[in-house]
């Protein structure tokens, strides 16, 4: 099932490559005359067409393009100087460690939330889980995060100042996993680990709000499907316990659809991630594409582009792995 | 069956009046001046789901404000006044001054328009787009299918809004191509939707007793099939314009499509963060509630209609 899985990947990923190859080349506009900026000469432009290999036809374009990316060339970055990849590489983690942050804590209300209010509908908690449903997905992330900023940060000072992973008072931990959180306490170091969550907790409350609504949703629904089920009679039928009901027999059916959702939250999340990170001037990826954007660094932006979309394909497939994990059916019926 | 024709003429109504902010008055009133039962159903239908209602009215505020808003409002929005920048709400300035000393009032009014049709044009494009490539996928099977629904799976193999941001990258940096851009990321929505509702009726006997009256393929498709496909699909639209207005004002949130000075939601709320750690909160609240508002009103209409299309889901 995991080889078959991995099989219906490769179409994908060959698909995300073309996209981005022809975000990159085939679109309007003219590359060279992009990278050679507003003072280049018709001579220099000509010079970088050639250099670029823009000359040449475009199948032949997207096969060395092909060739570049399996050797990691993503370009060289503009603004930076540094090869695409090595920054890239470098802001991943921060990245990373916000959102999986943010997923575990919008998981951890979403959830319980939903069941609390499929378990009892019509009662506050499903009116409190709906209102915040409705007002979750139309919350914009970045307006939320300035509003936090003002709330927690100018009116009550609770929250550090909104720039970055950090503050300079605080000694970077040394780099094992890249994320500030696990790298402090592997190296023992208990005032950097305080003033790392202190940093993320804001941007990550933020991005959590706009996910916990689909999250809470889908539990919602699937949690009174499941409820609603006869097999769920039948245990009550047979006397269990109430919690014994709700927990082992209605929940775990319900994990389901709720696992295989988080694959649309990935793609909401992984795209407020931008608007949070600019917002927060968190140096991960997402920054550094807005940042890529206002100079119009083009080999940046696209390697952003190409590296999220990769990312989202790889998310996808582990989502899918949870869920023959989770149910047995998933794995057993496709054999 | 009277009921159901009740549900497709208030459809009918909230579609035309999304597409067609400017006679939005006349053409609300034209089909309930034309079957009384239908206003009667409107009736029915306001009560049971008061909160739709609520949203049917705030969204003809909006329509309204963004018709007549850049009339009526009292300052000029581009108009800045040195000595005037950073006053907090007042009588005269009820939303309060920019650091350029332009009416914040005015400046959201005047944005409402803006906001709306980029995000009207973007998502009746990909219901255009998305229709038809998902009808032509849905009806004739075999390559084309393919094709569409390999291509669509590709498009959603991105995060979204990062693809908006490559292709506005790629296109160049204007309006025009947030639109275009907002257009793509939704045509994977409308195609797969439409290509279900004509794949599972495509042998359905009243579109093969079409087919043997000597209609054509594309008269089946279009007369037939897809007024089936129309439910569904304006719930999706009505959902998909909140996401459309975030989407748009996103993009232009982070520097991108519109340029200041022009008064959008988005970059008022981006010129507002700067000044939101000064503690100058009314740059930025007033735009980022406007589009929350806007959002909410589409969302919750949505809510609305997909009760009324689908009363199942209703729970």
């Amino acid at each position: 099932m995991l080889a078959r899985r991995l099989l219906q990947t490769i179409p994908v990923v060959i698909g995300v490559v073309l996209v981005s190859f022809l975000l990159t080349r085939a679109l309007p506009g003219d590359p060279a005359a992009y990278f050679a900026g507003p003072a280049a000469s018709p001579e220099s432009i000509a010079e970088i067409t050639a250099a670029l290999g823009l000359d040449k036809p475009l199948p032949l374009q997207f096969f060395l393009y092909v060739k570049d990316l399996l050797q990691g060339d993503l370009g060289q970055s503009l603004s930076t100087g540094q090869p695409v990849l090595a920054d890239l590489a470098k802001r991943l983690p921060a990245s990373l460690e916000l959102t999986l942050f943010a997923l575990l804590l919008s998981c951890s209300v979403a959830v319980p939330l939903g069941i609390a209010a499929a378990t009892r509908p019509g009662s506050w908690r499903d009116h409190l889980c709906r209102l915040l449903v409705t007002a979750g997905v139309s919350l914009p992330t970045f307006f939320t995060g300035i509003v936090l900023i003002y709330v927690f940060y100018y009116l009550l000072g609770w929250a550090p100042s909104p720039l970055g992973r950090l503050d300079f008072i605080y000694i970077e931990p040394d780099t094992v996993t890249g994320f500030y959180l696990i790298d402090s306490v592997l190296a023992g170091d208990r005032e950097t680990f305080v003033g790392a969550l202190k940093q993320l907790l804001l941007p990550a409350v933020t991005l959590a709000l706009f996910t916990l609504a689909p999250i809470a949703r889908m539990t919602r629904a699937s949690m009174l499907a499941a409820l609603s089920a006869d097999y769920v009679r039948t245990a009550r039928a047979l006397g269990h316990s109430n919690h014994t009901v709700v927990f082992t027999y209605a929940f775990r059916n319900a994990m389901l659809p709720v696992v295989t959702t988080l694959g649309m939250v990935f793609s909401f999340t992984l795209g407020a991630n931008v608007l949070v990170e600019k917002v927060f001037a968190w140096p991960g990826i997402g920054s550094y594409a807005v940042e890529a954007l206002v100079v119009s660094d083009y080999a940046a932006v696209q390697g952003f582009v190409l590296a999220m979309a990769l990312l989202f394909v790889a998310l996808n497939l582990l989502i899918d792995i949870i869920a023959a994990l989770i149910d047995p059916r998933m794995s057993a019926g496709e054999a | 069956m009277k009921q159901l024709d009740g549900a497709a003429a208030e459809l009918v109504i909230a579609s035309d009046a999304a597409g067609n902010e400017q006679d939005n008055n006349k053409v609300s009133a034209r089909p309930i001046d034309q079957h009384p039962s239908t206003a009667a159903q409107f009736w029915i239908i306001a009560k049971s789901n008061p909160l739709s209602m609520v949203a049917f009215g705030l969204f003809l505020l909006l329509v309204l404000i963004a018709v007549v808003g850049p009339h009526v409002v009292p300052f000029d929005p581009l108009a800045s006044n040195a000595a005037m920048a950073l006053q907090p709400p007042s009588a005269t300035h009820w939303f309060g001054t920019d650091n350029l000393g332009r009416d914040v009032f005015s400046r959201v009014i005047v944005a409402t328009r803006l906001d709306l049709s980029i995000s009207v044009m973007a998502v009746l494009l990909s219901l255009l787009v998305g229709s038809l490539l998902g009808a032509v996928a849905g009806y004739a099977g075999g390559w084309a299918d393919a094709v569409v629904s390999r291509t669509m799976d590709t498009i959603m193999a991105f995060p979204l809004f990062v693809l908006a941001m490559g292709i506005v990258a790629a296109l160049g940096n204007t309006i025009e191509n947030i639109v275009y851009a907002t257009a793509i990321i939704n045509v994977p929505f409308y195609a797969r939707l439409v290509r279900s509702e004509v794949r599972i009726r495509r042998d359905a006997p009243f579109a093969q007793a079409a087919r043997l009256s000597g209609m054509s393929h594309t008269r089946v498709l279009l007369f037939t099939l897809l007024p089936n496909a129309l439910p569904p699909m304006m719930v999706q639209m009505s959902l998909n314009m909140g996401w459309a207005i975030l989407n748009a004002a996103g993009l232009s949130f982070i520097g991108l499509g519109v340029r200041p000075p022009t008064p959008e939601w988005g970059i008022m709320v981006a010129e507002g963060a700067n000044f939101i750690v000064s503690g100058e909160w009314w740059l930025a609240l007033f735009p980022g509630l406007s589009l929350m508002l806007a959002v909410l009103t589409f969302n919750l209409m949505g809510d609305g209609l997909r009760d009324l299309v689908d009363p199942r889901q209703r729970h």
